[in-house]
């Protein structure tokens, strides 16, 4: 088990704003410009990173696309490792909009996947496509599930030296 | 130029997804993630419809790479998906990501249908 899910009162159900956290109701309220402005940073950061893998692992028309593939395995990885850092040890009130909403929001991509699929459909490649649907989605979530409960259990370790 | 683009893009559609986000679940009781949900497949629309066309480079960098690339997000998505896993919403976690890769490939077709017909 991890270290991001614990009781239901803090529960976050989504890591770029959970409406019922009251922390989460008042940032954008509490500092809108500080707030959309590591967004808008941490999203151009986490962009540019996404189009540099790109440009480096350019696939044909019919391949299998493996950078988009591989950044979003990459993103959900770290949002689970995230989370569970951020839900052990709370930070400063603009660390999880920068790196959660911002970094990675901007790093990993829906558009591309969804778009990259229906290519493949139309390049004469269904199989390719189904594969690269189905694998992304399993790929990913047991990313964000390792990520998880990895750092979970990392952070619980280094709680027992500690002590 | 084109790393310029991408950061502009970028630095709009990052914001407009979280304003969107907290939009949409403001406006509804359920522990369904709709805000995600909501820019995931408006994204994939608005991309299918830039690249149905042979477009300018600059173009597919600040829309494309930039704005669509930085508006949807797979991390959120994943993460939503395990919340809901592991409080007892399967049915939940197991919808979204159905809903999520059937509207947004729906979508990603769409736009590249109908700027196709336009441009044709």
């Amino acid at each position: 088990m991890g270290g991001t899910v614990t009781g239901p009162p803090e529960s976050r159900v989504d890591p770029d704003v959970d409406l019922r956290v009251p922390a989460d109701r008042a940032e954008l309220a509490a500092h809108p410009a500080a707030v959309l402005g590591v967004i808008a940073a941490g999203g151009a950061l986490g962009a540019l990173a996404r189009a540099g893998v790109q440009a480096a692992l350019p696939h044909p028309p019919t391949g299998f696309p493996w950078a988009t593939f591989g950044v979003n395995v990459t993103g959900c990885l770290l949002i689970g490792a995230l989370m569970a850092v951020l839900t052990a040890r709370p930070a400063g009130p603009l660390v999880r909009p920068f790196l959660g909403v911002g970094v990675l929001g901007g790093f990993t991509t829906f558009s591309a996947y969804a778009v990259d699929a229906q290519r493949l459909v139309t390049a004469g490649a269904p199989g390719t496509a189904l594969v690269y649907l189905a694998a992304t989605v399993l790929a990913a979530l047991l990313a964000v599930a390792a990520g998880d409960a990895v750092t979970g259990r990392l952070l619980a370790a280094g709680h027992g030296v500690a002590r | 130029m084109t790393v310029l683009l991408i950061v502009l893009g970028a630095a709009l559609g990052a914001p407009l997804r979280y304003l969107t986000d907290r939009a949409v679940q403001a406006r509804h009781d359920s522990v369904f993630p709709w805000g995600t949900l909501t820019v995931n497949v408006a994204g994939s629309l608005l991309l299918g419809g830039v690249l149905a066309v042979p477009a300018d480079p600059a173009v597919t960098a600040l829309v494309g790479t930039g704005f669509c690339g930085a508006l949807t997000t797979w991390s959120t998505l994943g993460y939503e998906t395990l919340r809901l896993a592991r409080t007892g919403a399967r049915r939940h976690a197991t919808a979204n990501v159905l809903l999520s890769v059937v509207a947004g490939l729906g979508a990603a077709f769409l736009g590249y249908a109908v700027v196709s017909a336009f441009a044709g």
